[in-house]
């Protein structure tokens, strides 16, 4: 389905001005666009974290919808909840205004999703709840200061596992979270960026009229956790897509497709060295690093061209 | 009065009853032993039609809060049951709920806290959230777990209160044991409980509100201002649904029960099943010619302090069992309690405590009789320790 600016432009801006996000955020994008899509008649609910702390500092909100925070891990069984709480309502026409289908969002973090609120997601997707579950995956825990998580690269300076003079930050690849959410067997599974606003709206619009429930797993490039200059966030989303790192993808009904095909391989090192994070895998001795996170990334790439049933990258 | 079936059931079937007169329009439940019981028979109410409750099974307590407070936002009458670990993982959201001003009904049928891991009755769990926020019945039988599970819809919801209330029921005790009840009909269960309107909603997208807010320094104190004041308002309202349910079914509640108490020289104070065996001993002594009472507290949140300093005052001993350690405290939970409530009252008795019956050990008739035996010392000026443990083996 196309989207275009000029729909978009058309519709109400949902998130006011004036909310807290450090400069360069790609997460307040990414909000926007979403609600862009989702449109009035959506309640959102937002684990705690960047998103949920930029928007409702008491007295204020930047919400024009409905929203809910409850606590870190759970902010999928608590909109399971409001769902659920809509289809008992409604049943007995109860509604407090009359509406045959709303939008229930869920968001979090990668904190938030990958890990701490894993099972709370897993429960509400299998559970086959009518939402929407959008994880913002900055790839660490930034709003309690930059600790790394599940959803951290290889070889990313965090403050928990930071770089040092024996070890070179994270010792581990990170989770595949979106796989995860395949193989629960949801109708629509995706993953995105906001640089990619126009895919990004397909997607929203595409979850949110499949009838139960849609994961999409967004990449939000992080000024203050990645280290880049705060003008670069949508470029550092752009260059993600490219290397392979952050492909475009969407699963229907456990069929995979490719949403875009990079023209040619961008070397992994292309999206490193424009951040801070990964600077000291450019000093002499780490080279291993980057050649792992590169092996991870076109092996990753492999796995998903056969699934889209799409060429091989590197004929066998 | 209404006319009334007596019906034989056991504590969690007769919760069970009560939750499905109250036509909740969601239940979300996880399995915890001794709680289990009661969500079958309600699911087996849903799964029969007798009840349009949307059930949401989720993949644990934590859930299961989290979701119950999901739903109560969105305007649902809201019922959940949990014991134990099970309220310890839900812990979080307990306060969540409470701060959020969702009055979600909740049995928590009491057992011990892990570890060692043990299935039996004690009031660990409910002790544990006793500062949640919420509102805390506790029974005696099934009869009042039946009337309480009723009467917790009216007071949590009332506009002066919009809190949660736990209903807490002695596990295996109560909820296990079949007693003889009496039950009102479904049309006037309905009458008194009645719809509910829920103060906001986030399903109303047309009025949109933001529910959780992050509330700091500047604002954070006052709205916990907010729920001291509703508990402070919730003491007439429950006094007033229960005058109200006292005149429909002919059994009457207040804060506590008070049984032999007024003229008692020494008295107990206690929660939960083993009043039943209390009043056994409390007659026993009667019959001797010693002076003896008991108050059985029901509403242990909010804590009527005044109501019980008045009801204990000029008592020659007061003797508080707990069914919870408070580990490291001078005593029980209830016991600094109720001894806070009647420092610098009228005519302060002197009080002791008992702990008992942790993990499920049977408190039998002899414990009890012991209490009142020593009781009747301090009475008469003998001295001892102040906290003590019952039926341990030392």
């Amino acid at each position: 389905m196309a989207v275009t600016l000029q729909q978009l432009t058309k519709h109400d801006d949902l998130l006011a001005g004036g909310h807290r996000a450090c400069a360069g955020c790609t997460g307040a994008n990414i909000l926007r666009q979403v609600l862009l899509t989702a449109g009035r008649d959506t309640v959102l609910g937002c684990a705690t974290g960047c998103m949920e702390v930029i928007t409702t500092i008491y007295p204020y909100t930047a919400w024009r919808i409905p929203f809910i925070h409850s606590a870190f891990e759970n902010s999928a069984a608590t909109v399971s909840g409001a769902e659920t709480a809509f289809r008992a309502l409604k049943k007995r026409g109860e509604l407090p205004v009359a509406r045959e289908r709303i939008n229930f969002i869920a968001m979090g973090g990668d904190g938030g999703t990958y890990d701490i609120g894993l099972q709370s997601l897993s429960g509400a997707m299998e559970r086959g709840h009518n939402m929407v579950y959008i994880c913002y995956d900055n790839e660490a825990y930034m709003n309690t200061g930059i600790q790394r998580s599940s959803a951290t690269p290889f070889g990313a300076h965090t403050s928990t596992a930071p770089a040092g003079k024996v070890r070179q930050g994270k010792e581990q690849h990170r989770k595949d979270l979106t796989r995860i959410m395949v193989a629960h067997n949801i109708p629509y599974a995706a993953q995105t960026t906001p640089f990619h606003w126009r895919d990004l709206a397909a997607k929203v619009q595409k979850a949110l009229d499949t009838p139960g429930p849609a994961f999409i797993n967004v990449l939000m490039p992080c000024t203050v956790g990645w280290h880049f200059e705060m003008a670069l966030g949508m470029e550092m989303a752009r260059i993600a897509v490219e290397t392979n790192f952050w492909p475009l993808f969407e699963v229907e009904n456990g069929q995979y497709k490719l949403n875009h095909k990079p023209k040619q391989r961008t070397p992994i090192v292309e999206w490193l060295k424009a951040q801070g994070r990964f600077k000291h895998l450019f000093k002499p001795g780490n080279e291993a690093i980057i050649e792992e996170l590169q092996r991870r990334v076109d092996a990753d790439w492999e796995k998903l061209l056969r699934e889209a049933g799409e060429p091989a990258a590197t004929p066998a | 009065m209404a006319k009334q079936e007596q019906v034989s059931l056991t504590g969690n079937e007769a919760v069970a009853y009560a939750f499905k007169q109250a036509r909740p329009h969601v239940a979300s439940a996880f399995p915890i032993t001794p709680q289990t019981e009661m969500m079958h028979k309600f699911a087996d109410f849903v799964a029969n039609g007798e009840v349009d409750t949307e059930m949401i099974l989720v993949e644990s307590e934590h859930s299961a809060m989290s979701a119950a407070v999901g739903a109560a936002a969105a305007g649902a009458r809201v019922i959940t049951a949990t014991s134990s670990a099970g309220f310890a993982l839900m812990w979080e959201i307990v306060y969540v709920a409470a701060s959020l001003r969702l009055p979600i009904c909740m049995a928590l049928v009491n057992r011990a806290l892990s570890g060692n891991i043990n299935i039996h009755c004690d009031h660990s769990d409910a002790m544990g959230g006793r500062d949640a926020g919420w509102i805390h019945l506790f029974c005696e039988s099934a009869q009042e777990a039946y009337d309480n599970a009723l009467m917790a819809f009216r007071i949590g919801e009332h506009p002066d209160v919009r809190l949660p209330v736990m209903i807490n029921y002695d596990g295996f005790i109560i909820s296990h044991t079949a007693d003889s009840l009496r039950m009102l009909s479904a049309d006037d269960a309905w009458k008194f409980v009645g719809p509910y309107k829920a103060a906001y909603s986030v399903l109303d997208t047309e009025n949109p509100i933001t529910v959780g807010p992050l509330d700091l320094t500047d604002y954070y104190f006052e709205h916990k201002v907010g729920e001291i004041e509703a508990h402070k308002r919730a003491f007439d309202v429950v006094r007033a649904v229960s005058a109200q349910y006292g005149a429909l079914s002919g059994r009457g509640y207040d804060f506590f029960e008070s049984y032999r108490l007024d003229d008692a020289e020494i008295a107990i104070v206690l929660m939960g099943s083993t009043a039943g065996t209390a009043k056994d001993v409390v007659d026993a002594h009667r019959e001797k010619g010693v002076k003896a009472g008991l108050l059985k507290l029901r509403l242990f949140r909010p804590f009527p302090a005044a109501e019980l300093a008045k009801a204990l005052a000029g008592k020659k001993a007061v003797g508080v069992m707990d069914r919870a350690a408070s580990f490291g405290a001078w005593g029980g939970p209830l016991f600094t309690e109720v001894r806070s409530a009647l420092y610098g009252a009228d005519r302060q008795p002197p009080v002791l405590n008992w702990i008992y019956g942790l993990g499920g050990r049977d408190c039998d008739l002899r414990q009890i009789d012991s209490v009142l035996e020593r009781l009747a010392d301090a009475a008469r000026g003998k001295s001892g320790e102040t906290v003590n443990l019952l039926g341990v083996r030392l």
